[in-house]
């Protein structure tokens, strides 16, 4: 079984996490790196996903749209507020009954209490708050709402995991299920947690998020990607988190 | 484009290739006698010795994009012995050049980390030079593996 | 501005060597991949980083097409005396970027 980083280095930027190893037999993408990137990830005045936390902070402060107030207007420090968050998602908005994820939700309030537009997706300044958001739930548990609406989505998801597609005929589970830890053309195949997104992804040389991580794999089989405002990347992320419940959230990750 | 008919559970790399990113005909490679060339521009055919030099990068690269890198030189950095200049070359990439750092004895420690890209499984050297006018170098060779699935790039 | 981060310690004793780091977002753009149509991507990298402590120059590195993206560089200084650690990049596109961090040697 490959080594976990030592105790130590884990406790300096990891505090209050729960132990990456689940005994449950769940692996984070984390363990199925080398030591290289680990500490890449590990620390937090090289990891390159940091300069996207950082530029998330100067954002959550910064004042926006028509109606001049900042994230910070709201909700005030968020290292406070945000704690645990990122965990908790995709949730169901009050303000719209539907379910969104966060950068759903970061757009949600943009809308309604900034009078701001939508920030696109996958832009450097959407992926900086989400990802600064997501920094607030590192270590804590992934822990999705339990809702009605969101348990139909979730089996929505379920399904869509299993539903083999593309030219290639492969479904999720085929290769995340059935062959983790196995290798894909010299890559490990990772049991496919979303416990650290958004991700700063080596491949892309910059930080994305879970969605385009889904996109890519689709491409992957050689199916056609869904729009970026579908409902089945809500339903795998869904999924996704639920079958993560209880394991330690470790964004922003660094993933080759 | 599309990969072949019959396809099992073990695909080859090249079946998923979304696009011909890795396959660019009309790209040169740096070859060993770039890389030979680029190191004399340095030593300028000073005979190069192997030690001293400690190149620290993983034996197996999960992605060639950010290879983290670490140098260090075996050197007491006095202003009579110290490192002037640490060079990183590379055999496979399109051109032979890594890095160039300069150091000296404000530095304390002959040691230079970053992250570099590999375009392919190759020899990485690392050549210090001395203020007395010596070359010293390691080199490692990289096995560089890439991600399964290939995006679009849109 | 550009983004960066940088890491140093705030306070050193003299004589001490210190490690510093310093991460740019920046696309270092190789100039040898293709975009999507077709083309290659024209290069656009940072060239040139260097660091001085009060002015005086603690380290320079000469980058390549072959530096990761959103470079990270990591050397060690003695702490000779308080004052200011400056950063500079230059590169590709008239791309500029400073940074300076105060450092107290005792």
């Amino acid at each position: 079984m490959r080594g976990l980083p030592s105790a130590a280095m884990l406790l300096a930027v990891f505090t209050g996490s729960l132990a990456l190893a689940q005994g449950d037999g769940r692996r984070s993408g984390y363990q199925d790196m080398g030591p290289a990137l680990q500490k890449m990830q590990d620390d937090d005045t090289a990891n390159p996903a940091m300069l996207f936390v950082q530029a998330g902070e100067t954002l959550w402060n910064e004042k926006a749209g028509t109606a001049g107030k900042s994230c910070a207007d709201c909700h005030n420090d968020a290292i406070v507020s945000m704690k645990g968050v990122a965990a908790r998602y995709p949730a169901v908005a009050g303000e719209t009954g539907k379910p969104v994820d966060l950068e759903g939700r970061i757009n949600l309030c943009r809308a309604t209490y900034q009078q701001a537009p939508a920030l696109a997706p996958e832009s450097d300044d959407l992926l900086a708050l989400s990802t600064y958001v997501a920094l607030q739930s590192r270590g804590q548990p992934v822990a999705p709402p339990n809702d009605l609406q969101l348990a139909a989505l979730r089996a929505k998801g379920a399904g869509i995991y299993r539903q083999r597609q593309g030219q290639l005929n492969l479904s999720c589970a085929n290769c995340h299920d059935d062959n983790p830890e196995k290798k894909l053309a010299g890559a490990t195949i990772p049991q496919g947690h979303p416990t650290g997104y958004p991700i700063y992804r080596l491949e892309w040389q910059t930080l994305g998020s879970l969605k385009r991580r889904l996109r890519n794999c689709v491409v992957g089989l050689r199916a056609e990607p869904w729009p970026y405002d579908a409902d089945e990347y809500l339903a795998l992320e869904s999924y996704l988190m639920e079958r993560a419940r209880g394991m330690a959230m470790d964004a922003p990750a660094v993933r080759p | 484009m599309g990969p072949s008919a019959a396809l099992g559970a073990t695909v080859g790399r090249r079946s998923f290739l979304a696009g011909a990113i890795t396959v660019v005909p009309f790209a040169a490679h740096a070859t060993p006698d770039a890389l030979a060339a680029a190191v004399k521009e340095v030593t300028g055919g000073s005979p190069v010795h192997e030690g001293k030099v400690k190149l620290d990068i993983p034996p197996l690269v999960e992605n060639g994009n950010a290879v983290p890198l670490t140098v260090k030189v075996d050197s007491p950095m006095t202003p009579d012995d110290h490192v002037k200049a640490i060079h990183v070359f590379n055999e496979k990439n399109p051109q032979p050049h890594v890095f160039n750092a300069w150091l000296s004895p404000a530095n304390g420690r002959a040691l230079v980390s970053t992250r570099i890209k590999l375009a392919d499984s190759q020899k990485v050297v690392a050549i210090a030079e001395t203020s007395t006018g010596e070359f010293w170098s390691a080199h490692t060779d990289v096995i560089v593996t890439i991600a399964a699935c290939v995006e679009d790039v849109t | 501005m550009a983004n960066v981060l940088v890491s140093a310690p705030k306070t050193a004793k003299k004589g001490q060597v210190v490690e510093i780091k310093a991460l740019i977002m920046h696309v270092m753009e190789t100039g040898f991949r293709p975009g999507t149509n077709g083309r290659i991507i024209p290069r656009n990298i940072i060239q040139d980083f260097s660091a001085t402590w009060n002015g005086r120059e603690i380290f320079r590195m000469k980058m390549s097409p072959a530096i990761a993206a959103n470079p990270f560089v990591s050397f060690s200084a003695v702490a000779s005396e308080s004052g200011t650690i400056a950063f500079r990049w230059s590169g590709d596109e008239g791309f500029l970027a400073e940074h300076q961090v105060a450092i107290t040697v005792t």
